[in-house]
């Protein structure tokens, strides 16, 4: 009656589960790096889904680049609540506001980079031993060389050419003080794992990834949200379009996709039949052709 | 502006329905590899416009003539400068029948370890033999160390048929010698295919040009070869990863074992034994995240209850009891594959990975390397390098709780660490 065997989603978590639970055992003091985009909302949840029916032993963490969706905000507090998890926010105004980093100019500045440096100084501070993302490989070609514990020196800093080996499912977590890992847990996740667990597990998510009529500026091919944070050209005036967003970040770099697309069972069809990645809306990727693996390089996620 | 083309035939229901399958590759620099990865992805749609158009980009930058498909597959910036693969990559696709992890090994000098790195948590290995050469030395090595790994099912694809004519003689000779060569290995699960990677010759569509063969493209047979029996569901095995005990009035009294199950099936009532203590109790329930479940089996992450109040604690392991007893001992023979520069030191001390459980271990004893073109056994040559497998015997600070490799391949890994860098040196398979 029985072949025990497993659905391609139920081994997903059961590999994703095994390695958050590695982390809580492994190391001294974790966090989970939440951004209120739609994998570190699955990361979460099975965070919550491995430590119950006892609370997440370790807390969140929202590196805030003052350009965030509001969106987005409202989501992560009532998701947070709902978590009954801890939630520490971190602000990239902070680290301008003291000089350590400085604002971008031009047309096409951006917060993201200089997120590095914040996070960088809150895992400082927070004497954070390993911090959880909602990375997977299959989203850029510097990721899909990711390891799930991905180790990082004193400076934080990713060395693509002198990764540990990861053999079976034998994590090693040891370090020299002043070390730190970025765990991966999802690593092995599409996108379209990603929201079909989300449509099965009947998670909620943020109205951003939904459609909606908003102003956009059409820009290099991509379609930006006319905010007040985005720095427009003279020539470039707002018009009203029915989108959705395929990944939430800072919102002067998300694209946004023209979309119909309502509920989460469109959603995955929409995403079924695109021919473009998810990260093709993505801006702060398109710089060079190793934007992400010079970012990585220095620290980033 | 990303324009959106909806297939009404897609239903999402079929899709949370799937199986996962991750296989690995092997084979020489010229075999064809990244080819044949890349035309996997490409015949079966799995490549967007935007990757395409990059690569297409790249291959003119490049003055190739062709979209060169290989160039999918390295993401580094010092992999595409210097057109080689340094480090393993994952990659994945999707079928409507099946998912698919690629374990994407380099096949240059560090052949083996990268390959041991892409076997550990493969189903499945494709061996590239190049039609031209034939069962080479190579081939030899691969196939070793897919059987010393246990990969369950192995698809010999008789690569660049194109090249001899697409004549049936040359596949059947490639098929009679590898069958001779294995027959002295552990290959259970064996398939031979005649392919063109880069034409398309039965990857994913049914070559037109080798009417002699008769068999599924290598696509057909990732998609059906039958998986759910390669994890071993007889012998109940529960490594301890994490003890799950809330601070709240409500669970005030629950304490669970967290944990990945190993090997077997658990059920609530089952009587267990909790190893190296050899506590017995039963199984009050087995926990998910909101639900108790009538049964779970490997490879699943669950929380396991039991009746009586026992020590129990990260690195034990809770055992079924009616099967075979893993065996508990602080000596251990292994076959260990060396991944470090650094040599292998007899009498040397290293930290031990097994299961949830970590040791210290020395060296004991180097008793043979063995030679992976011919499994012939050295005997006369301590000397331990990088890509070495050798057979050694280890002493550890605390008693593990394992099985042969043979039998499980979870309970029967292990990996070193080397103590003053924490790099993970060495990958052991237990004897």
């Amino acid at each position: 009656m029985n072949s025990y065997s497993l659905t391609h989603l139920k081994e997903l978590e059961a590999e994703s589960i095994f390695v958050i639970r590695e982390v809580a055992a492994q190391f001294e003091r974790p966090a989970l790096l939440f951004s209120g985009g739609k994998d570190s909302i699955v990361l979460s949840h099975l965070a919550r889904k491995a430590f119950a029916p006892a609370k997440i032993p370790f807390p969140l963490l929202h590196i805030d680049t003052g350009h965030n969706f509001p969106e987005t905000l409202e989501y992560r507090d009532a998701w947070v609540d709902q978590l009954g998890a801890k939630l520490i926010v971190k602000y990239v105004q902070d680290s301008i506001d003291s000089g350590r980093v400085v604002e971008e100019k031009g047309f096409n500045a951006s917060r993201n980079a200089l997120q590095t440096v914040t996070l960088l100084d809150a895992l400082e501070e927070l004497k954070i031993d390993a911090a959880l993302g909602g990375a997977r490989r299959d989203e850029e070609k510097a990721r899909a060389k990711e390891r799930f514990f991905s180790h990082r020196d004193e400076f934080g800093q990713w060395d693509p050419k002198n990764q540990r080996p990861e053999l079976w499912n034998l994590f090693n977590g040891k370090k020299q003080i002043g070390e730190h890992f970025r765990v991966f847990p999802i690593s092995n996740w599409t996108e379209m794992d990603v929201w079909q667990y989300l449509y099965q597990e009947k998670i909620e998510l943020p109205s951003l990834y939904f459609t909606h009529q908003r102003q956009m500026i059409a820009r290099d091919g991509q379609l930006l949200y006319a905010s007040e944070a985005l720095n427009k050209r003279p020539d470039e005036v707002p018009v009203e379009y029915q989108v959705r967003f395929r990944t939430i970040g800072d919102m002067t770099c998300t694209g946004a996709v023209l979309s119909p697309a309502n509920s989460m069972e469109e959603i995955i069809q929409e995403v079924a039949a695109s021919r473009v990645t998810e990260r093709g809306t993505r801006a702060d990727d398109k710089r060079s052709e190793a934007a992400m693996e010079d970012r990585k390089k220095q620290g980033y996620f | 502006m990303t324009e959106v083309f909806v297939e009404p035939e897609f239903t999402s229901a079929g899709y949370l329905d799937m199986e996962l399958l991750r296989f690995t590759t092997a084979g020489s620099v010229d075999d064809g590899k990244s080819t044949l990865i890349g035309r996997l992805l490409y015949d079966s749609k799995s490549i967007f416009d935007d990757q395409y158009d990059a690569i297409k980009e790249s291959s003119e930058k490049r003055g190739e003539e062709y979209v060169n498909l290989a160039l999918l597959t390295d993401g580094l910036r010092a992999e595409r400068e210097q057109g080689i693969t340094i480090d393993v990559a994952y990659r994945y696709f999707a079928t409507p029948k099946r998912k698919f992890i690629i374990a994407d090994t380099p096949g240059h000098i560090q052949y083996t370890r990268n390959m041991v790195t892409g076997a550990s948590t493969a189903n499945l290995a494709i061996i590239l033999i190049d039609a031209r050469k034939g069962v080479i030395e190579q081939t030899c090595r691969h196939t070793i160390i897919a059987s010393l790994l246990r990969i369950p099912h192995v698809v010999v694809c008789v690569n660049k048929m194109d090249l001899v004519e697409y004549k049936q003689e040359v596949f059947e000779g490639i098929r009679k010698d590898f069958e001779a060569f294995a027959s002295h290995l552990e290959v259970t699960d064996l398939h031979f295919l005649p392919i063109s990677a880069l034409n398309g010759d039965n990857v994913v569509d049914r070559s037109t040009n080798m009417d002699w063969y008769q068999g599924p493209t290598l696509l057909s047979v990732l998609e059906t070869t039958h998986i759910s029996s390669d994890h071993n569901h007889t012998d109940g095995r529960f490594p301890v990863q994490y003890v799950i005990r809330p601070q709240s009035t409500e669970h005030h009294d629950y304490r669970g074992y967290a944990g990945r199950i190993a090997g077997g099936v658990f059920k609530p009532g089952d009587a267990v034994t909790v190893l190296p203590s050899g506590f017995t109790s039963r199984v009050k329930s087995v926990d998910s995240y909101s639900e108790s479940l009538p049964e779970a089996f490997a490879p699943m992450s669950v929380t396991l209850t039991l009746e009586d109040e026992i020590d129990i604690s990260r690195g034990d392991m809770i055992v079924g009891s009616c099967d075979v007893t893993p065996e508990v001992s602080q000596d251990l023979e292994i076959m260990v594959c060396w991944l470090n520069e650094k040599k292998l030191a007899l009498n040397g001390k290293y930290t031990i990975k097994h299961t949830s459980r970590e040791a210290r271990c020395i060296v004991k004893d180097i008793q043979y390397k063995l030679n992976i073109s011919n499994m012939e056994r050295i005997t006369d040559d301590n000397d331990v390098n990088m890509n070495d497998i050798a057979r050694v015997t280890l002493r550890t600070t605390q008693p593990l709780v394992f099985d042969k490799y043979s039998r499980n391949r979870i309970t029967g890994s292990v990996i070193l660490i080397d103590e003053a860098t924490n790099t993970t040196v060495g990958a052991g398979m237990i004897v």
